[in-house]
């Protein structure tokens, strides 16, 4: 059994991970501003935002990469700058981008890194959980962008972590690709295991998370569970709206009962609403009234991205 | 050794082994290097001396006398073509008939001064001179004193400093580069573990970069070293740290491969031309010697052609092991302070 990672005086469970008021600037350009985070035992935590936000120096700083301008860290009950190596054999991470030897075998990869940890996992185990067995004899040069996200995540498995942080694990991984990556994470989860987990792919989040903090700037402006951020919209609902021929203007369709938002992507009509039974018949009126008529309409649940774009009034782009 | 240690040194071997290139610059290259000069400039019999003669009264005397001289190839000419042969270098000195008879030659060039020497002792004897004393040559050929026998230990010097560079410089940044470093950082990694696998993986390349270069150059060409395999391995491997020491320290900082091959060249071409790898330091004026005394690749160089060419012993040898051990330890402790970790 493992030990918990911060059992206080009354046996609690404190959290895995809590940062109190960090900043970061570098050169005059804050990076993180004033960040407060709290991750619990056993969740899957999501860092979520653009690229630039923040995420990855907050998780530098986090693993103890880079040191806070100012601000509290404390990591399974512990600060840094103690005993860190007991800390870091505690913590399996995978950063972006890391390009390994390429003429080392993924076997030999996996096995340097289980040879860091005092303690840790069998390396054929790993391999074979993450699904890399057929190349396990293979150099790291001859996987393809999954295969080396999936060696990364081998490599921070095989000590056997009480957190597991992975920065962008799916970046530039194609959408079957990063679902499968999903499931695999959300397997060690169920061990017990915290997951910190970046992305700027909003429906991965919704998916993979307990909870997330919607990254802007350095700031946190929304911490929950998907589904809470989610509710907390006044519209939950989204109607998507594709004309094929006239158009109406906005602020018609805002006047409409229980519309809460209008804006366009893509050239779609975006419409929330809270009541679809009350909204859409509305919306058809007003259509044929104005002789527009409609190429599709869809409606759909409200998403994280509906809610980024509901707190910082800008369209979320996610490369 | 501890496994984090084991498992960092064998990784960086099977990474170097791995790629063809490092196979190349490590051992093939020093070795066609030492072929090619070996063969340019393999000191058999000296060519013949070329001596122009211009054309006029008097030339076909000079070239009757000079003939007689089987060392000589003479040849007469007009005044231009002569000038352009001197000019090219394909003739060592120019002959010009007349009271007084002419040489034109350029002093700089040890042939041409040889060459002056040898026409006038050609032609002074035609017109009568004699010897007052009789001599006789004995040709000598001992393999020691050969321009092969100074070339192998300035390129094994060289060798030993690029792979310090290269082997350790070069691969710490681009572990830097990959992120790699970054990552083993954020586990429980010692960061004296990964210095010191560089260390010790650059240790474990030094016989295959020196042991191949020797055994062919005294198969091809019959180099050997008069002095011991002890004080030639000390000598070696106390280079090679030197040389570690000064790759770690140009790595410490860099970012990209431009910046530390940009670095490496700046450190090591100076030493390539003013250490003694391809022709003696004493070219160089009296004023630089201190300076040139003080670099690691002269002390590396010089205690290596110590060791082989004379015989010396290890203790005679200190002022040029104390130079490279500080350069090591100094350059090593600045790596250490300078160090871009993350």
């Amino acid at each position: 059994m493992k030990a918990l990672p911060s059992a206080g005086p009354d046996g609690t469970r404190g959290p895995a991970v809590s940062l109190l008021g960090v900043v970061k600037r570098y050169d005059g350009v804050v990076a993180v501003d004033s960040l407060d985070l709290e991750i619990r035992v056993g969740e899957c935590f999501g860092l979520l935002g653009p690229n630039g936000a923040g995420k990855t120096t907050t998780i530098e700083i986090l693993i103890g990469l880079q040191e806070p301008t100012s601000g509290q860290v404390v990591v399974l009950g512990t600060k840094w700058g103690g005993d860190d190596r007991s800390l870091r054999a505690r913590i399996g991470v995978s950063l972006q981008e890391t390009r390994f030897p390429e003429r080392l075998t993924v076997a030999e990869v996996v096995t340097l890194f289980r040879s860091f940890y005092p303690r840790g996992r069998d390396v054929t185990s790993v391999i074979r959980e993450v699904g890399l067995e057929e190349k396990a004899r293979s150099w790291t040069s001859k996987l393809s962008g999954g295969q080396r996200q999936r060696l990364a995540l081998a490599c921070a498995l095989v000590g056997d972590p009480e957190l597991l942080v992975l920065d962008e694990p799916t970046t530039g991984l194609d959408p079957q690709a990063r679902l499968q990556f999903g499931d695999s994470i959300l397997s060690y989860k169920d061990r017990g295991c915290t997951i910190l987990v970046s992305t700027h792919y909003m429906e991965e989040a919704q998916r993979l998370c307990d909870r997330v903090a919607i990254i802007e700037r350095g700031k946190a402006i929304a911490i929950g569970s998907p589904d809470e951020l989610i509710a907390s919209l006044d519209g939950n609902l989204v109607v998507e709206i594709e004309m094929a021929a006239g158009d109406v203007e906005d602020a018609a369709v805002r006047r409409l009962a229980g519309v809460t938002s209008v804006r366009r992507e893509n050239g779609s009509l975006l419409v929330s609403v809270q009541e679809a039974h009350v909204t859409v018949p509305a919306l058809l009126d007003l259509f044929r009234a104005r002789s527009a008529s409609l190429a599709h309409l869809t409606l759909r649940q409200a998403t994280l991205e509906d809610v980024y774009v509901s707190l910082t009034g800008r369209q979320y782009r996610d490369e | 050794m501890s496994r984090p240690l084991r498992h960092l040194v064998l990784a960086r071997l099977r990474e170097s082994l791995r790629h063809p290139e490092t196979i190349f610059w490590t051992f093939l290259f020093p070795i066609l290097l030492a072929v090619a000069l070996g063969i340019a400039f393999r000191g058999e019999r000296p060519g013949p001396t070329n001596v122009v003669v211009v054309d006029g009264r008097g030339a076909a005397d000079a070239e009757r006398s000079l003939q007689a001289d089987k060392g000589m190839r003479v040849e007469v000419l007009s005044r231009e073509a002569a000038d352009h042969r001197l000019r090219t270098g394909r003739a060592a000195v120019m002959v010009i008939p007349g009271d007084p008879l002419l040489y034109r030659y350029d002093p700089t060039r040890p042939e041409s001064r040889l060459a002056r020497e040898r026409v006038d002792r050609a032609l002074q004897h035609a017109a009568g001179r004699t010897d007052p004393i009789g001599v006789s040559d004995n040709l000598v050929a001992e393999p020691g004193a050969r321009y092969i026998d100074f070339l192998i230990p300035g390129l094994l010097g060289m060798n030993l400093m690029g792979g310090g560079l290269w082997g350790i410089g070069w691969v710490i940044v681009e572990d830097r580069i990959r992120k790699l470093l970054k990552l083993q950082l954020a586990t429980p990694m010692r960061k004296r573990d990964f210095l010191l696998a560089h260390m010790l993986a650059r240790l474990a390349f030094v016989p295959l970069e020196v042991v191949p270069l020797l055994f062919l150059s005294w198969l091809i060409f019959g180099v050997s070293s008069v002095g011991s395999l002890l004080s030639l391995t000390a000598v070696t491997v106390v280079g090679a740290l030197s040389f570690a020491g000064l790759g770690t320290l140009v790595a410490s900082r860099a970012r990209t491969t431009a910046t530390i091959s940009g670095l490496i060249n700046l450190a090591t071409f100076p030493m390539i031309v003013v250490s003694g790898v391809f022709f003696s330091t004493s070219r160089f004026p009296d004023l630089l010697q201190p300076l040139i005394r003080a670099l690691p690749l002269t002390a590396l160089i010089d205690a290596l052609r110590g060791v082989m060419t004379d015989g010396a012993h290890l203790a005679v040898l200190w002022p040029h092991f104390l130079v490279m051990g500080l350069w090591g330890t100094l350059c090593f402790a600045c790596a250490l302070w300078l160090f871009r970790w993350t």
